[in-house]
């Protein structure tokens, strides 16, 4: 919609957009510099362990010791000389020139905050995948129900009734597969609700999705007010899925402890984004659903049921969101917390549109954010004199920056958003 | 991008036979009345759906239902109880009790003294205080709505605006309160215009939804709001709260305490009448309503897209801030932790329930500051969780949203009337 409006502020003439993007890069660098590079002790060392001691694992990997200065110059040194080729020569891709920058900042910061002391990188990197989970399980509920030309901003109200349905079914039923289910069954039905909302009423799904919020905000609010803090032995404590190491692979080094060494819910996740995936990209029905999302005419001309290929993918969609939801009581923490998703639906969608409506894009920006998540956590450990609050501010500050297009361009299902009225 | 297009126009070109079609059954009062007929019966049935979680978990009718095939009458007088003392409560709360009022009117004229009937009446001006904020709020949103932009983002705005009014109200000392009110608004006002107007410039500049944006600049507003009452802007002592608000900087009442009723009202009411001014009898706010209603149109009609999308969402925040600057100086004199919690989600129901009409508004923001003030009482009276009347709510929306549903429940024609365009795609 809004591209041809957008079409005379983005067709500037292209030395102009190098010379703004080169000159941001240089900027970054002497950022990178300003913030961590003064007032730094000579020889001062940053220990980044690489094998936790807990684990006996087969290959032993040396910790990893930086000298502080010489790392953070050496970063700042290739971020400025990254701007200075943008405005030399141009670089094609600035995705991948907004990636290199992102992780020299996050490099200097890691290495600043860890000057003098020593942190757990593999530990980090594990909780960054765990805390990824819900976030991609949310972005997989967006990524099918968009490809189809659905908008669902309900996962957050999805995720929410998930949660809160898995962690009751798991205590009463003392299983917490009974209680997985009962989360999917809640997210089928909420999108079931949300699909009959905006393909047979044909309401803005924007706004059947924040109704869906606002609902799920209530009635969880309301159940837990009701029942869940009034006995919590009888609704709301279910324990959690345990971790369970992968035979062999979780001997890898690095790789994993990082991966394989998680909950069945982070297992589910990643076969869930391969599976989507493939079924996207590789099958007939991945074929018809990009079809219905991109041109539901065409597609509909074509013999495909719209009606039927949107009513399925969005309903998908919500399987994947009632799965994220039971992420954060029965994956995490197993009770149940007025609003304990916390936005995590909305970062979700994020993910998903920086993933360019990709699973496995989508899964990788996941992580992301994740990372940011653990960062905070960390830092709090850490005792980094910046208030924790400002960390806090950081996912949302990255998606906003993300969805500005600021890194790359989005390209969003051609019929996103859009009803079908069938002829 | 031609499939896109191609598609908006077949989606719009078919519904329009259909609704000219049976709007010519359903005659021409059917428009004006139907404006009026969807909201009202949306309102009522989300109040009967909104009944249901009542019943299903009230022990007393949880256990009435357990012998049921023994008795059954116990079981739904049982229900019908539940639902009588929480609506009955809610209304108590909202209004009061119509026999103390005229009890109170009699010995007031009577005796010459003010107090008992004050003292009746106090419920309704207790209403009237919550119902202030829900107009700016609503208002808020409905400025958005017009110009074709979602702001979920007013509960951020709200806050924001509440801490810098907060901030100008307690820092500044010795002001007469001519110029330090209007300062503490003002101050309210360019705080919450400064959030709404982020999202507004990314979407007109970059195409980046304002929906995400404006939940994203919420977050951001909730973490900076409590480093700020943990830090800067804490008052002495040991509660994350800000100092007292000067007296020079608060709304002046209409009663004496314990009445929190206040100007704020009356300021709600004139600045409903100025958006209706400027949407309706101005050319910025036809502009503005213009790109609302077809962005290519507008543009094609030589309106800068950019500076309206920018106008609209600042000036919808700055209305977000002045519910924040209202109800810190007119109400709370401070502000605490989730101070602006809920009026995001509530102010996009007002809007819709009052089809982004400032008249409209203003009647729907009466109903909703009326349900929640008499929900406190229900909440106490009848142990019934307040959050019961955010499902209300989202029932609300969606029956406003959707008047296919309500014409289904209710069998009602469908009447000749313009769809407004809310919200489109992710942009790009």
């Amino acid at each position: 919609m809004s591209t041809e409006i957008n079409q005379p502020i983005q067709k500037k003439s292209i030395p102009r957009n190098r010379l703004v993007s080169g000159l941001v890069l240089i900027a970054a660098g002497l950022l990178i510099l300003l913030l961590f590079g003064i007032h730094l002790t000579p020889g001062q060392q940053a220990t980044f362990v690489l094998t936790p001691s807990r684990d006996n694992i087969v290959i032993p990997i040396p910790n990893l010791v930086v000298s502080v200065q010489i790392a953070i110059y050496v970063l700042v040194l290739i971020t400025i000389f990254l701007g200075a080729l943008q405005l030399a020569r141009g670089i094609r891709s600035t995705g991948i020139l907004a990636g290199i920058v992102g992780f020299c900042f996050v490099a200097a910061f890691l290495i600043w905050s860890t000057a003098g002391q020593s942190m757990d990188l593999v530990g980090m990197l594990n909780t960054s995948v765990v805390r990824a989970t819900p976030i991609a399980l949310a972005a997989m509920c967006g990524v099918i129900s968009e490809r189809a030309g659905v908008v669902n901003i309900g996962i957050e109200g999805i995720m929410l009734s998930g949660a809160l349905m898995a962690v009751v079914a798991g205590t009463k039923t003392h299983n917490l597969f009974v209680g997985l289910l009962a989360a999917i069954l809640t997210g089928m039905l909420l999108a079931a609700i949300h699909a009959v909302l905006v393909i047979r009423f044909k309401v803005d799904q924007i706004v059947s999705g924040t109704a869906i919020n606002i609902i799920a905000t209530g009635a969880t609010n309301f159940i837990a007010a009701r029942f869940l803090e009034v006995n919590i032995a009888l609704f709301n404590n279910s324990g959690v899925f345990p971790t369970i190491p992968i035979p062999l692979v979780a001997k890898i080094p690095i790789l994993g402890p990082v991966f394989f060494e998680n909950s069945l819910m982070v297992y589910l996740t990643l076969i869930l984004v391969a599976v989507i995936y493939v079924i996207l990209f590789f099958t007939p029905w991945g074929l018809r659903t990009r079809a219905v999302g991109e041109h539901p005419k065409a597609a509909d001309t074509l013999g495909i049921n719209v009606y039927l290929m949107r009513y399925v993918n969005v309903i998908l969609g919500g399987i994947m969101a009632g799965i994220g939801g039971a992420y954060f009581t029965i994956g995490s923490v197993g009770r149940f917390d007025r609003q304990m998703t916390n936005g995590r639906g909305f970062i979700g969608l994020a993910a998903m549109i920086f993933g360019n409506w990709n699973p496995i894009g989508a899964y990788a920006s996941s992580l992301i954010f994740g990372f940011a998540d653990s960062l905070q956590v960390k830092m709090q450990i850490l005792k980094i004199p910046i208030p924790s609050e400002f960390l806090g501010m950081a996912p949302y500050l990255v998606t906003m920056i993300i969805l500005g297009g600021f890194v790359g361009r989005v390209h969003p299902p051609a019929a996103d958003g859009s009803p079908y009225q069938k002829e | 991008m031609n499939a896109k297009i191609t598609n908006k126009q077949t989606s719009q070109t078919s519904d329009q036979p259909k609704n000219s079609e049976t709007g010519k059954k359903a005659g021409a009062g059917g428009k004006a009345f139907q404006t009026f007929l969807i909201p009202v019966l949306a309102v009522f049935t989300g109040m009967v759906f909104g009944a249901i979680p009542i019943i299903v978990t009230d022990p007393g009718v949880i256990a009435a239902y357990h012998n049921f095939f023994q008795a059954p009458g116990a079981a739904l007088f049982a229900s019908w109880n539940a639902i009588a003392l929480a609506y009955g409560s809610l209304f108590l709360g909202a209004f009061g009790s119509p026999a103390t009022i005229i009890h109170a009117i009699q010995t007031s004229i009577a005796s010459g003294n003010s107090k008992p009937l004050l003292n009746a009446i106090y419920p309704i001006t207790e209403s009237l205080t919550a119902v202030t904020p829900y107009i700016f709020a609503g208002l808020a949103v409905a400025l958005g709505f017009r110009c074709g932009l979602f702001n979920i983002g007013a509960e951020g705005q709200f806050g924001i605006g509440a801490l810098c009014s907060a901030f100008v109200g307690y820092s500044i000392k010795g002001l007469p309160w001519f110029i330090h009110l209007p300062l503490a608004l003002l101050a309210g006002a360019a705080g919450g215009a400064i959030w709404g107007a982020i999202p507004g410039y990314l979407k007109a500049v970059t195409g980046a939804h304002e929906v995400v944006n404006t939940i994203m600049m919420n977050y951001i507003s909730f973490n900076l709001s409590d480093w700020l009452l943990n830090g800067p802007m804490k008052a002495p002592g040991f509660r994350p709260i800000t100092p007292v608000v000067q007296d020079s900087a608060m709304l002046p009442g209409f009663f004496p305490y314990p009445s929190r009723f206040n100007w704020g009202f009356i300021l709600a009411l004139l600045f409903a009448f100025l958006v209706y001014w400027f949407l309706f009898k101005t050319t910025l706010g036809m502009e503005i309503r213009a790109v609302g209603a077809n962005p290519d149109g507008a543009r094609y009609a030589g309106m800068n897209i950019v500076r309206n999308y920018v106008m609209a969402m600042t000036l919808s925040g700055a209305l977000a801030g002045l519910a924040g600057a209202t109800q810190v100086l007119g109400v709370d004199h401070w502000v605490g932790q989730s101070f602006s919690s809920g009026y995001g989600f509530d102010s996009i129901a007002i809007a819709l329930l009052g089809q982004s009409h400032p008249l409209g508004v203003v009647l729907a923001a009466t109903l909703w500051g009326f349900l929640r003030s008499g929900a406190t009482n229900m909440q106490s009276m009848a142990n019934i969780p307040l959050d019961v009347i955010s499902i209300i709510q989202g029932l609300v929306v969606i029956f406003v949203a959707a008047p296919a549903v309500i014409r289904w429940i209710y069998h009602i024609r469908l009447a000749r009337t313009e769809t407004m365009v809310l919200t489109r795609g992710w942009g790009k």
